[in-house]
């Protein structure tokens, strides 16, 4: 198994920030929008330093996606953020006709996803998103594993032309992946090659992942690891080629486990080859307040969770 | 243009309209009639488009140049006829209106690449939200142009408008014209009855903004008054409504007034009688 280390741990939220921050100096285009939630989106450099490319929109998303539509007729490339519930869930029309079905050139950015915003509880945890998000034609759906990739998502994004779903979280994670990586928007990362089963992991779960890895490996089971940050395109000849090797899957994601990573992997096996699959997702429900270790732990999204649904899998091949 | 002139179009785009409606058996004429004089002296004379050869020339972004969205997205009729006679796709095009492989959907929708239309629109509260954001495009490129957006009055009970009303004054957009047409119509019946908005231009004016009023929408020489006093109040911190009363489906008297046009098509008689009703001034496509 690859040894994996980090040195801090970090939110991905403000590795869009640090994105931001860079973008603001590197591309006068790009606006910044938020509906009141500045501090949570780590938007504060940008502004300092953009005043005039940052529009405060209040608490008002719809007005935020339609603005965000507007905006770049005119060639602007806006970045529109808040909370991940209410950047998709509570404007879902106005995505649809503004932004996805007019194929507009809107960065839709999302905090706080999933379960591990933790204490605010479900009303806010959004574990629907990525299924939202993917249905919508033409719209890429991007959902980077730590503090490093998202920043390089975020920049990598502004030179994508097209609607992109961006989605990142409030927990502080091991930053572990590359400060000066290259993001390829649609290429799977591979995090470690194996041969007895194929983990596919999104987000926060992919350092699940990766522990999970090195668990199964003290069992003698060598598993590949693979990170998709890009849940579509889905990079479907690095799913098929990994399955090919191992025969079996695990998709790890944090978000319901209808509609999400786990249903767009499963499309690609029943299609073009035929392997067991487990999902560690959450079981068609909402969450719930606690820390986020309690609700990964009581959700079933942990490293000892992807490890049970390995053994299952491989026990079904 | 003379008003006269511009009256003999404004004839040919409520004949395109019914002719067009008739013709697929389904869309909305009541408001397209109703708003045929703004859409008219919107695109005749009081817009400022790019132009190559006395023919409009279409490109996205629109820089240096006017915007129009319609945001009441149904009544798209009147507008595909008025960008065909304008010049910006060809007249017979408006034949293919809401048929398969056409690009004059239902609603109007940037999807098939029509010139003139610049964003989807149909699912009603949209528009406001994104002339806003066009127009503040505008003024970070330095642009003089003008962002106008048309809004039906039953639309104001969308949310979303009053979000969009909210941010326009505290932002200052004031390169931007948005109407209301007030024809008092929706879908259900009277908008007293279905849904009172009570009085628009006192909830827009306590918003923070600019509010004139166009009495007789369906007077040609009115609409152009009032495009230009709206004009001239641009560039003071302060975003326009124009409150535009229209009758709907004006200029066929027996689709006059009614919600019950609002999304009817005449049949072969009705449509007979209205074409008698309207000259055929520049040539049926």
């Amino acid at each position: 198994m690859k040894k994996y280390t980090f040195t801090e741990k970090k939110d991905t939220r403000s590795g869009f920030g640090a994105g931001m921050h860079e973008l603001g100096q590197q591309n006068p285009n790009v606006v910044a929008l938020c509906a009141d939630l500045v501090g949570s989106l780590k938007l504060e450099p940008f502004i300092k330093e953009n005043p005039d490319r940052f529009i405060q929109c209040g608490i008002s998303e719809a007005n935020m996606i339609g603005l965000s539509a507007g905006l770049t007729i005119g060639g602007k490339i806006p970045f529109a953020t808040t909370f991940a519930n209410f950047a998709t869930g509570r404007v879902y029309d106005q995505i649809r006709q503004s932004v996805a079905y007019s194929n507009k050139n809107v960065k839709i950015c999302a905090s706080h996803a999933g379960l591990t915003l933790g204490e605010d509880g479900a009303t806010h945890q959004i574990l629907e998103d990525l299924g939202m998000m993917k249905m919508l034609p033409g719209m890429t759906v991007i959902n980077p594993c730590d503090y490093n990739q998202t920043k390089a998502a975020t920049i990598a994004i502004a030179d994508y032309e097209g609607p992109v779903y961006l989605r990142f979280g409030r927990p502080v994670i091991p930053v572990f992946t590359d400060a000066d990586q290259k993001f390829e928007i649609g290429k799977a990362w591979m995090v470690n090659e194996g041969t007895d089963v194929s983990i596919f992991a999104t987000g926060h779960m992919v350092w699940e992942a990766i522990q999970a890895g090195e668990m199964l490996e003290a069992e003698g089971i060598n598993a590949e690891i693979i990170n998709i940050h890009t849940i579509k395109p889905l990079d479907e000849e690095a799913i098929l080629k990994s399955v090919e090797k191992t025969g079996c899957v695990v998709s790890a994601e944090e978000h319901n486990r209808i509609g999400g990573l786990g249903d767009s992997i499963a499309q690609v096996l029943v299609k073009h080859k035929l392997a067991p699959q487990e999902y560690v997702a959450v079981d068609d429900s909402f969450g719930e307040s606690g820390t986020p270790a309690q609700l990964l732990e009581k959700y079933g999204l942990t490293a000892k969770h992807i490890v049970e649904a390995a053994k299952r899998a491989i026990a079904r091949k | 243009m003379e008003i006269e002139q511009l009256e003999k179009v404004a004839s040919q785009v409520r004949r395109d309209i019914v002719r067009m409606v008739h013709g697929c058996q389904s869309g909305h004429p009541g408001g397209s009639l109703g708003c045929t004089e703004l859409f008219v002296a919107l695109y005749f004379e009081r817009l400022k488009l790019k132009e190559e050869g006395g023919k409009p020339v279409f490109d996205m972004n629109g820089t240096d140049e006017d915007l129009f969205f319609l945001s009441n997205g149904h009544i798209s009729p009147v507008w595909y006829s008025t960008l065909a006679r304008r010049g910006y796709f060809p007249v017979e095009e408006l034949a293919t209106f809401r048929k398969l492989d056409s690009r004059l959907q239902g609603h109007p929708t940037t999807h098939e690449h029509l010139e003139g239309i610049r964003i989807a629109s149909g699912s009603l509260g949209q528009g406001l939200s994104v002339a806003l954001g066009a127009a503040m495009a505008k003024k970070l490129n330095n642009d003089k142009g003008i962002v106008y957006v048309l809004m039906g009055d039953g639309e104001q009970q969308e949310g979303q408008v009053w979000e969009a009303v909210t941010f326009a004054p505290h932002h200052e957009v004031d390169n931007l014209i948005a109407f209301i047409d007030l024809n008092g119509q929706q879908i259900d019946g009277p908008t007293v009855k279905v849904m009172n908005n009570r009085d628009l231009g006192k909830k827009y004016e306590a918003f923070g903004w600019e509010v004139i009023s166009i009495e007789e929408g369906n007077d040609m020489a009115a609409v152009l008054k009032g495009l230009y006093e709206a004009k001239s109040r641009l560039g003071h911190g302060r975003p326009i409504l124009v409150l535009l009363h229209t009758g709907m489906g004006y200029g066929v008297d027996f689709m006059m007034g009614s919600h019950k046009w609002h999304g009817v098509a005449p049949n072969d008689e009705q449509l007979a009688a209205a074409l008698g009703q309207l000259e055929e001034s520049l040539g049926d496509y």
